[in-house]
């Protein structure tokens, strides 16, 4: 750097110029890494989505099977099969496969046999239920009277169908919005076009606080007291079930509805609503017939999001919708969602097994439809804004 | 018809319209801000009582669900140890990758825009997915494949880092607070009128310069802002540090980063439905649920205190 | 008069004759050896030609006017002399600027160092936060200057050439922000030539002000021109006639006629400059 020799550069004219930029070492070393920590953070940040899904990828191609009785070969078979296969036969890590010789594999063939005629013959047995056909369709499981859905990951023949747990989640998100979204979008009318301007600077932030309350205080909350005074005013049976758990999730999402509405509504232009008041039309009419249309693509995304973020929503669900993986559309039946599932049951699920794989395989799926609904929102969002701004 | 000296301004008619349409949505504002008093009076009158010096300072050695003798400290602890490793990782992180974005990176590019709306949309993507990515990144590739086989390979039996602990849970929630940080950075960073950077240029500083001696100072109000509501909304998750490093009960205070901790949120969860008798424990699960919302209510509001100062400064500025 | 002012500045340029005889002998096109000459420059702007094989020879202590309507390239053509437009992504430039006869645009030329010799005044003020003695100081830790008593010697005559001493010298720690618009202005061009540099680039810097804040830095321009060379951007006619010594006329990004500004202002060659400075488009 030319830093040195300052008291001579004056005599110098021109002269410096043309030896180019040599960068300050020290400066070169702080640029790369900058450069270095953002490519990592951005690398985690793509890593994310593959991380969960490399997980439950055997799932997506159907490479797992739970069936606890297989096809059973005679020891005579042995030959003919590869040693993949083999070792996929015998239920061997390809370690322990390669440190035995022939005559222990023979053995265990001879094993397998032995268990196969004592098991039960159970015709469930044989299923692989981690097929898709298994975790999407209705089964004819022995001892039930009609083909079911049923997710029963801690039994003797694990069920892993997850329609219930979308029905779950589904019921709890609707309830949600339900709930959610015209309170949250009347406070957004009022408070971006009807409150004057002192109540809006309360207002706002005040509503926001809301996003303040961490979601397990408001699981508790729904489930110590408002299920207790939910059930006194409605009568129904199961004191925790989607409806008590979609309330509460109904307030989780209340200030992502109301800040992306009301944000939509304030960026229409002060012009529009004077043209109209101009024209004779009262703060309301202006509201309901000037402002909220042009804003309707801001309201759409703010829905949306509050789908995303209702679904995705854990321990408000966990504790408060009772939990039982029951198929049934009555909202006030125990229920329970995707997220709960997730949360109640990673801990007991062994480290690669068809249940933890299988878990994992619900957190892709809800980081799909989250992450779609988010990209859907946003579009909406940006596209609205640029309208808007295209045409002052 | 009227002649026009009779028109008159003022109408006898009442104006139902506006009557119903202000009284509905003023209504709905008002059930909500209703709804949140409701709740935060529920918590404050039924917690204030069990909330007490003792209550702060013991632990729960006697026994999670005693109501006289059982203590929040480790919780306390465990809380502020996760948050605070998480700040150490996601705002030099966070910040850096910002000013990338901001200051090196070309905005115009498709790469650039990428990255950006994959920053924004994360922050959608729901904790408990996160929780699932610190299982399966951190504790089952970073600690289990890489780092335990890497630091003890004589002995292979042993886990230190393949399993739930503190440092798993904080880089977890790290990642999941990374959105919030980049996103605040940027913004703040944005806001500075492109003036100033211009003007140091001008006079002979390199970019590098520029950046810490005249953008960095600037911003420095909205990166603040941004890591405390980063820092506010990881206090209260529970989801990500399920099974990434919160412990049911641990006899001791977590001592090294592979230890797993005792956490508020994990706690009142615990407390809420694992009680054999809700009623008589409701007491602490109450105060423990004030001491949560004290602690992020107080990060939320230093973070509205410090925008409206930064808005104030930048006001000035333009 | 200020330091600045008094101090003899020496260059390895060649010593430049007086402007006026050798500008009225070589007439639109000012000859001899210039200090900035552009050769059939253009710039674009992804696919957008903004600047048109633009010519041009600007010599040594004068003031140089570029006038023109608003999108003319003027601003463009003045960013291009210290490289201001690096800045802005997509930019793609050919033909050649040379300044003292070294090409800027080489690879070789160190950016920093162009960026030093050659000042800027930007159309909006832009102190920065910090105090009045911090905006200059600031430039000057940028070359090296350590020494607190070098500062505050340097940061005194610079705020004396920029005549804004008077008024500031009891507050030089309060903020730059609380000086009034021709204040802040004047302390950016104090700050610019606190470092001395050989050219002062001006990008329309009384624009945003009041026509006693304007007369103050106009006659700052012609106060300086002493120790400086100064190229002026304004789409103030009256302005460029009152200060420059020659005057560029730019239309749609080409340089539509360089000479001495009284011929411009008075018998321009070419119909549209004429146009222009009559008022009857712009």
């Amino acid at each position: 750097m030319a830093n040195k020799e300052v008291g001579s550069k004056r005599s110098v004219g021109w002269m410096g110029l043309q030896r180019g930029h040599h960068a300050h070492p020290l400066e070169w070393i702080v640029e790369k890494g900058i450069f270095a920590v953002s490519l990592s953070a951005i690398v985690m940040i793509f890593l994310i989505f593959l991380f969960v899904a490399r997980e439950a990828l055997p799932i997506f191609f159907g490479q797992l099977n739970s069936a606890k009785v297989q096809k059973v070969m005679s020891v005579a078979e042995m030959e003919k099969l590869g040693p993949a296969e083999l070792q996929a036969y015998l239920g061997l890590t390809p370690e322990q496969y390669a440190s035995m010789d022939t005559e222990t594999k023979r053995l265990l063939m001879e094993v397998k046999l032995e268990e196969f005629k004592e098991s039960s013959q159970d015709k469930d047995a044989t299923l692989n239920t981690t097929s898709w056909r298994n975790m999407i369709l209705p089964h004819q499981w022995s001892g039930y009277s009609k083909p079911e859905y049923i997710w029963q990951p801690v039994s003797e023949i694990q069920k892993y169908n997850i329609i219930p747990l979308l029905i779950g989640s589904l019921k709890a998100t609707l309830v949600a919005l339900l709930f959610a979204v015209p309170l949250a979008l009347g406070a957004a009318i009022y408070v971006s076009q009807l409150a004057n301007a002192r109540a809006r600077e309360w207002l706002k932030p005040t509503i926001e606080l809301l996003a303040g309350i961490p979601s397990v205080v408001l699981g508790f909350f729904a489930l110590i007291v408002m299920a207790s005074v939910l059930q006194s005013v409605f009568g129904y049976q199961s004191r925790l079930n989607a409806f008590v758990a979609g309330i509460a999730l109904g307030l989780a999402i209340i200030p992502v509805v109301f800040s992306i509405a009301e944000d939509a509504l304030t960026s229409v232009p002060r012009s529009y609503t004077q043209a109209a008041l101009a024209l004779g039309s009262s703060k309301w009419q202006a509201a309901w017939k000037i402002v909220l249309p042009a804003a309707i693509p801001g309201v759409f995304a703010a829905v949306v999001l509050g789908f995303g973020r209702a679904i995705g929503e854990t321990m408000v669900v966990l504790m408060a919708s009772g939990n039982a993986s029951i198929v049934s559309w009555n909202i006030f039946d125990s229920t329970r969602t995707m997220t709960a599932t997730i949360a109640a049951e990673m801990a007991e699920a062994v480290v690669g097994g068809h249940h933890y794989r299988i878990l994992f395989m619900l957190g892709a799926l809800l980081f799909v439809v989250t992450f779609v609904s988010n990209l859907v929102g946003d579009l909406v969002i940006h596209r609205l804004k640029h309208k808007l701004e295209g045409k002052r | 018809m009227k002649a026009d000296s009779q028109r008159s301004f003022q109408t006898g008619r009442f104006d139902y319209g506006s009557f119903f349409f202000t009284g509905v949505t003023g209504l709905a504002t008002y059930l909500i801000l209703a709804t949140l008093a409701v709740i935060l009076i529920n918590v404050l009158v039924n917690g204030w009582s069990g909330l007490s010096l003792h209550f702060i300072t013991a632990g729960t050695e006697n026994g999670m669900f005693n109501v006289d003798k059982a203590g929040v400290l480790p919780m306390i602890i465990g809380t502020s140890a996760r948050v605070l490793l998480m700040t150490i990782f996601v705002i030099p992180v966070g910040v850096t990758t910002a000013i990338y974005l901001t200051e090196y990176a070309h905005s115009s590019s498709i790469f650039t825009r990428i990255i950006r709306g994959a920053v924004n949309n994360l922050a959608g993507v729901p904790s408990i997915v996160f929780g699932l990515f610190g299982v399966g990144f951190f504790i089952n590739f970073i600690g289990h494949r890489v780092m335990d086989p890497m630091l003890h390979p004589n002995n292979p039996e042993l886990i230190v880092w393949g399993k739930p602990a503190i440092i798993w849970a904080s880089l977890t929630l790290a990642v999941m607070t990374l959105p919030v940080v980049i996103v605040a950075t940027e913004e703040s960073l944005k806001a500075i009128p492109q003036g100033l950077r211009e003007a140091s240029l001008a006079l002979g500083a390199t970019k590098l310069q520029t950046i810490i001696k005249i953008v960095l100072p600037q911003a420095l109000p909205g990166i603040m802002t941004g890591g405390i509501l980063a820092v506010s909304r990881a206090a209260g998750e529970v989801a990500p540090i399920l099974f990434t490093g919160a412990a049911y009960y641990m006899a001791s205070l977590p001592h090294s980063l592979t230890d797993q901790f005792m956490d508020l949120g994990y706690h009142i969860y615990v407390l809420s439905t694992q009680s054999s008798n809700v009623d008589k424990t409701a007491p602490i699960l109450y105060a423990t649920v004030v001491v949560l919302l004290l602690l992020t209510f107080t990060l939320n509001l230093v973070a509205i205190f410090v925008r409206a100062q930064m808005r104030k400064k930048l006001r000035a500025l333009n | 008069m200020s330091d600045i002012i008094t101090t003899p500045k020496i260059s390895l340029l060649a010593p430049v004759p007086p402007p006026a005889t050798v500008a009225a002998a070589a007439a639109a096109a000012p000859t001899e050896k210039p200090l900035i000459e552009t050769e059939k420059l253009s710039l674009y702007y992804g696919q957008a030609k903004a600047l048109k094989e633009i010519s041009i020879k600007i010599q040594e202590k004068l003031v140089t006017a570029f006038i023109g309507p608003s999108g003319c390239g003027k601003s463009t053509l003045l960013r291009c002399f210290n490289r201001m437009n690096d800045l802005i992504d997509g930019v793609r430039i050919e033909g050649a600027i040379r300044i003292a006869g070294h090409d800027i645009n080489s690879r070789e030329v160190d950016v920093i160092e162009l960026r030093k010799r050659v000042g800027m005044v930007f159309q909006r003020s832009n102190p920065f936060p910090k105090s009045i003695f911090e905006n200059i100081a600031y430039a000057l830790r940028l070359q090296g200057i350590k020494s607190r008593s070098e500062m505050e010697g340097t940061v005194e005559s610079s705020l004396r050439g920029a005549a804004l001493w008077d008024e500031v010298k009891d507050r030089l720690h309060a903020s730059a922000l609380g000086l009034s618009g021709g204040q802040q202005q004047r302390l950016c061009i104090a700050r610019a030539i606190a470092i001395r540099p050989e050219i002062i680039l001006m990008d329309e810097p009384a624009s945003a002000l009041d026509p006693i804040a304007t007369a103050k830095v106009e006659e700052l321009i012609l106060d300086l021109k002493k120790d400086f060379s100064i190229v002026i951007v304004t789409h103030n006619m009256q302005q460029a006639a009152r200060i420059s010594d020659y005057t560029a006329f730019f239309y749609i990004g080409e340089l539509i006629e360089y000479d001495r500004t009284a011929r411009i202002f008075t018998n321009p060659a070419q119909k549209q400059t004429e146009d222009y400075v009559t008022g009857r488009f712009g």
